[in-house]
């Protein structure tokens, strides 16, 4: 029985685009997605995949055939069938790819859009529900965050520290070697691990107090770096409760490997309850530490920071102290 | 069959006695293009070795989730020599020597253009090389090949500043090499061989010149802030002196990502003239092939900043970047459709040369959709710095670069040295170089997707399997080069004489004897046909009988 080349053709293509799709949403590459962007970047990955998939198999396919097909054989010594192009074929090869990647460039805007990447402090667009970008313009007037936004779009990757607006959480992280601390904005309380309310708007001021450094929780798919000299904001939106690991993703000396914290998700009652409990200790500690220590222990620059190593397992146990405090507050008012 | 011209394919260079072998030029000042691209070769090779021992030793580290096999600063170490030597001193000079000896060969020139220009280039490479390693003895540079201030300028000095004298020695040294290609591309043709008449790695070492002499100089500008920084205390890239550390991000990467170029253009050329000799078949698409290298060059002066997508680049910068590095994958898509289609209904003469080859692009193909999906500003923000990146570009620089200069090394070996490499070691070296690199970089996408970041020394206990299944493929990375040495060794100083025109190619170096003669052609050659006429009939070759071009 013959059956029709273009037949063949035909099958071949949906079977590639099946096993594509199949793929493309069952690859289980990627760790739990614990936060709204989360779910929004996986989105954009699976296409990719799906795209990436197909190319694959169909580029390595073809190698394998020609490897096995087209073999010369034995005693062979004349050329193939002289073929120098063909120029339908090419204008398709190359028109595909451009679509492809001309759509794909369109899409990750939009998801960047979505989780707020282009505008971190406004998060009136992010409200799961996609908005086009001249809905937020009517907002502007009765929006004074957009405002400040718009300035800040003028002076690129200068934005200042900012306190949202009531539905969003503010914490102001700065890195340093070789650990993080977070200080919850309209609180002292400042720790060395993070704790978000789940289901909240979460802004992060990031900045660094020596060298490069870079959050990342690989559950939120979120990273960014923190520069010294600058604060940067980004925004998260937490969904799964649970503790994830909060990773320095930007080599930052010999103990890189190990400046690593934790988030830990939680209701926002039990956030509460936790923020009014360090607070109460916080104020201890600053007590104790005023009254036994008034001269600092730990310095304010960090090029005086002598015993980093130490501080590296005792990253999480951090006793906070006064002078932390202080080392943010200066690093935000300059 | 389509045959070059009616040389004969005799062992010995007509003209009866083989010159002697003169091994003190290969250690002298020659200005031979040919001695040079021998000295750039065995020499990159050499450090190839290095910078391989450097990797066998982080992998080593690695093997284990513990920080337990050096100390954590000699780790840092050891990864910033390993990509330095690898990129500086073993990819960029290596593609530098295939360019010195094959370029003035395939156009009919008798030399490069500035031969004591090329080989004052040569020159600054071994110096460079030993300078870099002997920062060994004083604390070497541990900020990555990157060497991101602020970090950078608050290490050890002298080894950052014995880094920062290398880099700035080999990138003169690049810049020396590329005014000489593109001078020699452009002026030194036989008046025969017009543009399209070139062989297609001809157009890709013209790219790669013109991306290197464009950006080389701003690298040594931001090298020699930095030391500046380092040194005498400016802040250029200080915030606490006013500087910005960002500023050094863009200038470092507008040289390294064309460097990307640098080191892969000369490749996709090699591939583009080895695949059509190996496949008995017309290369499909000349000019898409040939004006992509141009496109690729363009555009790739322009997507530096989608290695920052993650650092303090404001986000409409990072929307414009995206865009235009998702476009540099159309000419690259063109090349490795062009590629495929060459050999679709070729007689494919499976040696070691065309199973390089066929590797460099089934490999390179990982790397670039993976280089697609980076430029992806949301996914990158999650696998920026992360094993996924670290699997990306050794697709694209091992899987592309090396397996690429490999199969140049089957291909042209007997050229070069008037000798056979054995073909069975070549297939063992193939099959065990294709197995470990694959099981080496492959199961990083995994790791870096699942959140294990790169350059660090002890790293979350739950991905110790995938880390062992890495390190035992680069065991089998670094036996695999054992075959090639012994081979290439052997065959160098016992192999079976080479044949002027061993694989019936159509360029004009195969128009020479094996080794060609000093100063290649004793009579200006005329190119008998397009270089990639293979199976063209007979009757349309309108060209006259071309003169006997050997000596």
């Amino acid at each position: 029985m013959n059956v029709p080349s273009q037949i063949i053709t035909l099958l071949f293509g949906i079977g590639l685009t099946l096993v594509s799709l199949w793929y493309g949403y069952n690859h289980h590459l990627l760790p739990l997605a614990a936060s709204k962007e989360a779910v929004l970047i996986d989105d954009l990955f699976n296409v990719m995949m799906v795209i990436s998939t197909g190319i694959f198999i169909l580029v390595q396919g073809a190698i394998l055939f020609i490897a096995f097909r087209y073999q010369r054989q034995e005693g062979d010594e004349t050329d193939a069938k002289y073929v120098h192009g063909n120029i339908p074929l090419e204008i398709v090869w190359t028109a595909i790819p451009s679509v492809i990647v001309l759509a794909l460039s369109l899409y990750s805007f939009d998801i960047y859009e979505q989780i707020g990447g282009l505008n971190p402090m406004d998060h009136s667009s992010h409200q799961g529900v996609h908005q086009e970008i001249s809905n937020k313009k009517q907002k502007t007037p009765s929006n004074g965050i957009q405002e400040v936004a718009v300035m800040d779009a003028e002076m690129p990757g200068m934005a200042k520290p900012l306190a949202a607006d009531d539905s969003a959480v503010t914490i102001n992280v700065s890195g340093m070697q070789f650990a993080w601390l977070f200080n919850y904005a309209g609180t002292e309380v400042t720790t060395g691990e993070l704790h978000l309310p789940v289901g909240r708007d979460i802004i992060l001021n990031l900045t660094a107090m020596d060298v490069l450094h870079a959050f990342w929780v690989p559950e939120f798919r979120i990273k960014q770096d923190a520069v010294p000299g600058r604060t940067i904001p980004i925004r998260i939106s937490p969904t799964v409760e649970g503790t994830y690991p909060l990773i320095c993703a930007e080599l930052c000396g010999a103990y890189h490997g190990v400046m690593r914290s934790e988030v830990v998700v939680q209701s926002e009652r039990d956030y509460n309850i936790w923020l009014a409990e360090q607070a109460v200790a916080m104020k201890e500690q600053n007590h104790n530490a005023d009254s036994k220590n008034p001269v600092s222990t730990v310095a304010l620059y960090p090029e005086l920071l002598s015993d980093t190593e130490y501080l590296a397992p005792y990253a999480k146990k951090l006793g906070v102290t006064v002078e932390h405090i202080q080392a943010i507050q200066a690093q935000q008012q300059s | 069959m389509t045959t070059l011209t009616q040389i004969s394919n005799d062992t010995t260079p007509s003209g009866g006695d083989r010159p002697k072998p003169e091994w003190r030029k290969y250690f002298g000042f020659s200005h031979d293009h040919k001695v040079i691209g021998i000295q750039y070769l065995v020499t990159s090779f050499f450090f190839y070795l290095i910078g391989g021992a450097l990797a066998a030793a982080v992998r080593t580290e690695l093997a284990t989730p513990a920080s337990d096999f050096v100390s954590p600063e000699l780790y840092n170490s050891l990864f910033t020599l390993h990509g330095t030597v690898m990129i500086f001193l073993w990819i960029v000079p290596s593609t530098a020597g295939f360019i010195n000896y094959l370029v003035p060969l395939m156009i009919g020139a008798r030399d490069m253009a500035f031969p004591r220009l090329n080989a004052i280039a040569f020159w600054m490479l071994p110096p460079s090389g030993l300078l870099l390693m002997s920062s060994f003895f004083v604390g070497p540079a541990s900020a990555g090949w990157t060497s991101y201030p602020p970090l950078s300028t608050m290490g050890p000095v002298a080894g950052e500043l014995i880094w920062i004298l290398s880099v700035l020695l080999l990138g003169t040294s690049s810049i020396l090499g590329a005014i000489n290609f593109i001078v020699t591309i452009w002026k030194m043709r036989v008046p025969q061989m017009g543009w399209n008449d070139m062989p297609l790695f001809c157009w890709a070492s013209l790219a790669t010149g013109i991306l290197a002499l464009v950006s080389t100089p701003v690298l040594a500008g931001a090298l020699i802030l930095l030391s500046f920084d380092l040194v005498v205390g400016t802040s250029f890239f200080n915030p606490t002196g006013g500087g910005d550390p960002i500023v050094y991000q863009h200038m470092f990467w507008f040289y390294s990502h064309p460097a990307v170029y640098i080191m892969i253009l000369p490749v996709f050329g090699m591939i583009s003239d080895i695949i059509p000799v190996h496949s008995r078949k017309a290369i499909f698409g000349y000019r898409a092939i040939a004006y992509s290298s141009i496109a690729i060059c363009f555009l790739g002066l322009i997507v530096w900043a989608h290695h920052m997508f993650t650092s303090g680049t404001p986000p409409w910068l990072r929307m414009f970047f995206m865009f235009a590095t998702m476009v540099i994958a159309v000419p690259t898509g063109i090349k490795v459709f062009s590629w495929v289609a060459t050999m679709w209904g070729g007689k494919i003469q499976l040696n070691s040369a065309m199973l390089f080859a066929m590797g460099f692009v089934s490999m390179f193909v990982i790397g670039g959709i993976s280089g697609v999906m980076l430029a992806a500003v949301p996914f990158d923000i999650h696998v920026h710095d992360t094993y996924f990146v670290v699997a990306h570009f050794h697709y694209v620089l091992f899987g592309g670069s090396v397996f690429g200069l490999y199969s140049g090394m089957y291909h042209w070996f007997p050229k070069i040295t008037g000798r056979m490499l054995n073909e069975k070691l070549g297939k063992i070296h193939f099959a065990l170089n294709f197995i470990g690199f694959n099981l080496t970089f492959l199961p990083m996408h995994k790791l870096g997707l699942d959140g294990m970041n790169r350059r660090i020394a002890e790293y979350d206990p739950k991905y110790a399997t995938i880390n062992i299944i890495c390190s035992i493929g680069t065991l089998l990375l670094a036996v695999s080069t054992v075959p090639f040495l012994i081979n290439a060794v052997r065959s160098w100083f016992w192999g079976d004489r080479a044949p002027a025109n061993p694989w019936n190619g159509l360029t004009l170096e195969w128009s020479v004897s094996s080794p060609p003669p000093v100063e290649n052609f004793a009579v200006d050659p005329i190119p008998a046909c397009h270089p990639y006429a293979y199976g063209k009939p007979p009757v349309s070759i309108s060209a006259p009988q071309p003169e006997p071009v050997s000596t």
